[in-house]
């Protein structure tokens, strides 16, 4: 579609195509920042044409906190902590970029059972997102027994974080060298049943929803981004992978032990939501063999190599990236003397996946618009932070 | 076994009295009236925490639990609150037709009730066009939700009146195609009449005594009557996660709870056509084994009534926890492209089975 | 779309469907997985995870002593400015902690003072039920008593 600047001086602000020439009168609509479906608090203003979409303006700012200019007045562990409350379904991810970025600045090593930990919570969280998006995603198509169904396989994995974190959602588990603390003695064994009781639920969510006829027609060619463009909006996780693209940082880019573990990556090839869909379905299906392999060698020793009283980065800039269940979520640090950064920024997947909303929707309707945004599966406090 | 003549002992009783000035009728229409109000708030009122409990139940939680043994006054607590609620008027509404409509689905409730026999002599009116009263009254209730959205000044409840409008419309046409089905098959428009076609065993009934087509047409009711009655997994009216609530969204306090309860009311008289048409009514279901049939006809027809209706009601919870919802043209879609075809194929048959005589005896 | 597809279609569809009712008809009918806790009737038996980060607390002994020494750590360490130290000096002259300000209303639980401490003065409580009826509520002192 092309982009045309609008002359009309009554359009809504945002809005970039000039006013079509149909005969029907188009008229707008505020859907959030209080909707049922815009997943916590993003704001669109929809044009509409009858019930079809003719444009969306995603507004952001509502939940804005300032994290990254907090962080430049707290020392790289307080930042830590922050990360937590950006992407709240995949903290421990956030924490693994941070944390990469330090070690690599500082050359600090992780022991081996440190990096095991450190999957193996990482797939959990993964799983986790997952199954809220599963939720989030049958909850937006109507079928509400999916929310609290998806609540439930995640809330074993929720108490589990709770016994090795301390805390439900923001863990703020992992530091610079390993964690912050060594997981319980009978750690693997619960991983395993955790990921026993969720590959249970995994088979009836696929009867209750994946195989269902409705579900397949609200999915299917609905919302298409052709592997160009999603490569062109700098779309990453399900989002890219949905339209074909293979790219994984896991893969690409190993970082931890993820090179010797032996996991798939699934890829869509109509690029619709329907393919999101089942690339997430089978990603938590990967993380629960990732999760058998590493229990199967999860290893003894130290979990985390000597504490550094304070960490001081040394001047230069330092990144760190890791892979999501939303994409790529990567910082980068720029470190000058002392204990805090000049600067650091963060580059959330949510927010780079909400620009090809957009071009997704136009056309559809606003049935469909919920299908798709339900299947970008964003976190509105990791777009604004 | 036989029915006596009469359709409504109660009513017979009044006339027997002997009133002066026709006090007799008034006397009669007001007891009608406020049977079937009875009827449907108590029923409502109890549905909506079945309901509750189903989907609890069905999403591995509890539900309410607070207010009475197993939270079962809670509906009761929930309604005494919505009659206490202040009335939010949103600006630029039309008043008149704003606080008019919440009133007409649940007339049209009423009206479909006043002439199901809920028993062998319970029935408030016993009109000789039963069947086709019974699609006309369906018509009422979908003007409500109309002009209730129209009335709001709200974009999302013009959207959602506008498509319940489109639904409901297009889903009248197979609820009354299948209604035309079962007339034709048992040769009557009167409801009471159309149970007592169905007397004998199970087989008996219209769901299995038109042999294949009896059970088709009870699952397209199904199917359309979910639609028209505004429910999940066809509630793209009020679908809440697109259009916030629909066509009340802008209603508060008793407004809202007057759409609500006609969704239950509506749906207690759905479940009792269907009973009446194709379950056999009050019929006991009788297996033909006599010392097993004395004992179902001792139990008395409301209680039959009652079961069958409670059976439909449970199986149109089920679907609505099931079920995503399908989008606004696909719903469109079943309509005209699979379902009036479907019961337009069906009402040919059962014209061709009835003429043939290819019924069970 | 063929005929026989969209037979195909149609009942393939209906078979999906009551596979999806088979499977809410079973949850439906096992009461056993329900998951739901009562929580204010079940208080008495509710059990955190010993590693649970509630507030911060500060123990003390029996003889109503604490480990802290007022070396302000956990305070360099909070990123919320949740914690003050504040010190005192005792009869001998020797620097002690005199009060040990919390303000929970900040206070993110990240345990990052806990980590900071040297001497295990303090540890993150079991306490979840943190709303208070006021603002006054939230600003606690964690020593019962001055110094050491």
């Amino acid at each position: 579609m092309e982009l045309v600047p609008a002359t009309d001086q009554a359009l809504p602000p945002g809005f970039l195509t000039a006013r079509s020439g149909r005969a029907t009168e188009e008229y707008f609509i505020n859907m959030g920042p209080q909707h049922p479906s815009t997943h916590g608090v993003l704001r669109l203003v929809l044009r509409l044409d009858g019930e079809t979409v003719v444009e969306v303006v995603p507004h952001l700012g509502y939940i804005h906190r300032g994290i990254e200019k907090q962080a430049e007045a707290q020392t790289y562990l307080q930042y830590l902590h922050l990360t937590d409350r950006m992407d709240y379904l995949s903290s421990h991810h956030n924490n693994h970029a941070v944390c990469l970025a330090i070690e690599k600045a500082m050359g600090i090593g992780v022991p081996e059972r440190g990096e095991y930990i450190r999957i193996i919570v990482d797939e959990l969280q993964r799983i986790q997102s997952h199954l809220v998006f599963f939720a989030c995603f049958g909850a937006d198509l109507g079928a509400l027994t999916c929310i609290l169904q998806g609540f439930k396989a995640r809330e074993y994995i929720t108490d589990l974080f709770d016994a090795v974190c301390g805390s439900r959602l923001t863990m703020n588990f992992f530091r610079p060298g390993g964690s912050v603390r060594d997981v319980p003695e009978d750690f693997t064994d619960r991983v395993r049943a955790v990921c026993g009781k969720v590959d249970a639920m995994l088979a009836e969510f696929d009867r209750l929803l994946t195989g269902n006829l409705i579900t397949k027609e609200r999915a299917r060619g609905i919302g298409v981004l052709p592997r160009a463009e999603a490569i062109a909006l700098g779309c990453t996780g399900p989002v890219l992978r949905g339209s074909g693209v293979d790219f994984d940082l896991r893969k690409k880019a190993p970082y931890g032990y993820y090179d010797r573990f032996e996991f798939s990556v699934p890829l869509g090839e109509a690029g619709d939501s329907w393919d999101r869909y089942l690339i997430r379905m089978e990603e938590m299906r990967q993380s629960l063999r990732i999760l058998e392999q590493a229990c199967r060698s999860f290893p003894g020793g130290p979990y985390r190599s000597k504490e550094k009283p304070a960490y001081r980065l040394p001047t230069g800039t330092w990144f760190g990236a890791v892979e999501t269940p939303r994409g790529v979520f990567s910082t980068w640090i720029v470190a000058e003397k002392g204990e805090k950064p000049w600067r650091i920024h963060s580059r959330s997947p949510s927010l780079a996946n909400l620009a090809a909303l957009n071009p997704m929707c136009v056309g559809h309707k606003i049935a469909d618009l919920i299908t798709i945004l339900a299947t970008i599966d964003p976190v509105i406090p990791d777009m604004d932070r | 076994m036989d029915y006596i003549q009469t359709t409504n002992f109660i009513g017979d009783w009044v006339r027997g009295l002997g009133l002066p000035w026709g006090l007799d009728r008034a006397v009669n229409g007001i007891l009608g009236a406020l049977t079937i109000a009875g009827v449907v708030m108590a029923g409502a009122t109890l549905l909506v925490w079945v309901e509750r409990k189903v989907s609890a139940l069905i999403q591995s939680r509890l539900g309410p639990m607070r207010v009475g043994p197993w939270g079962i006054l809670q509906s009761v607590a929930d309604i005494l609150k919505l009659l206490v609620k202040e009335i939010l008027v949103p600006n630029g509404a039309d008043r008149l037709v704003y606080f008019l409509a919440p009133m007409l689905p649940l007339t049209a409730a009423f009206m479909v009730l006043a002439v199901i026999p809920f028993g062998p002599t319970l029935q408030v009116a016993n009109p000789d066009l039963g069947v086709p009263y019974l699609i006309a009254m369906g018509g009422i209730g979908v003007l409500g939700i109309l002009i209730g959205g129209w009335a709001s000044n709200n974009k999302f409840s013009l959207l959602g009146s506008l498509r319940s409008g489109a639904q409901m419309v297009s889903y009248e046409i197979s609820v009354a195609v299948i209604l035309l089905f079962i007339t034709l098959v048992s040769g009557t428009t009167d409801l009471r009449t159309l149970v007592l076609t169905q007397q004998g065993t199970v087989l008996d009934w219209w769901v299995f005594k038109v042999p294949g087509l009896g059970l088709a047409a009870f699952v397209l009711y199904l199917i359309s009557s979910t639609a028209e009655l505004n429910r999940a997994p066809f509630d793209i009216a009020e679908a809440e996660q697109e259009i916030a609530a629909g066509y009340h969204t802008e209603y508060s306090g008793m407004g809202f709870a007057m759409f609500f309860l006609a969704e239950y009311g509506n749906l207690i008289a759905s479940a009792g056509v269907a009973a009446t048409c194709f379950l056999g009514g009050f019929l006991p279901p009788a297996i033909g084994v006599p010392a097993v049939d004395r004992a179902l006809f001792a139990v008395p027809g409301l209680v039959w009534f009652a079961l069958k209706v409670a059976a439909l009601i449970l199986g149109y919870m089920w679907f609505r926890w099931t079920f995503p919802r399908p989008r606004v043209d696909q719903l469109m879609a079943l309509e005209w492209k699979f379902l009036l075809p479907v019961n337009l194929g069906l009402l040919s048959l059962g014209a061709l089975f009835t003429a043939m005589g290819w019924v069970l005896p | 779309m063929t005929l026989r597809e969209r037979f195909s279609m149609v009942f393939g569809g209906a078979l999906s469907m009551f596979k999806g009712m088979a499977v809410t008809g079973h949850w439906l009918s096992h009461p056993k997985g329900i998951v739901t806790e009562q929580y204010p009737e079940n208080r008495k038996t509710l059990a955190m995870h010993p590693n649970f980060r509630g507030e911060v607390v500060m123990p003390h002994d029996a003889a109503g002593e604490h480990k802290c020494t007022g070396c302000s750590l956990c305070e360099k360490a909070c990123p919320n400015g949740s914690i003050s130290v504040l010190n005192t000096r005792n009869l001998a002259g020797k620097k002690v902690l005199g009060k040990y300000l919390y303000r929970l209303d900040s206070c993110t639980l990240c345990a990052l003072c806990v980590e900071a401490c040297p001497f295990d003065a303090i540890r993150m409580g079991q306490n979840f039920e943190l709303a208070r009826y006021d603002r006054s509520g939230f600003e606690l002192t964690l020593n019962q008593k001055e110094g050491r």
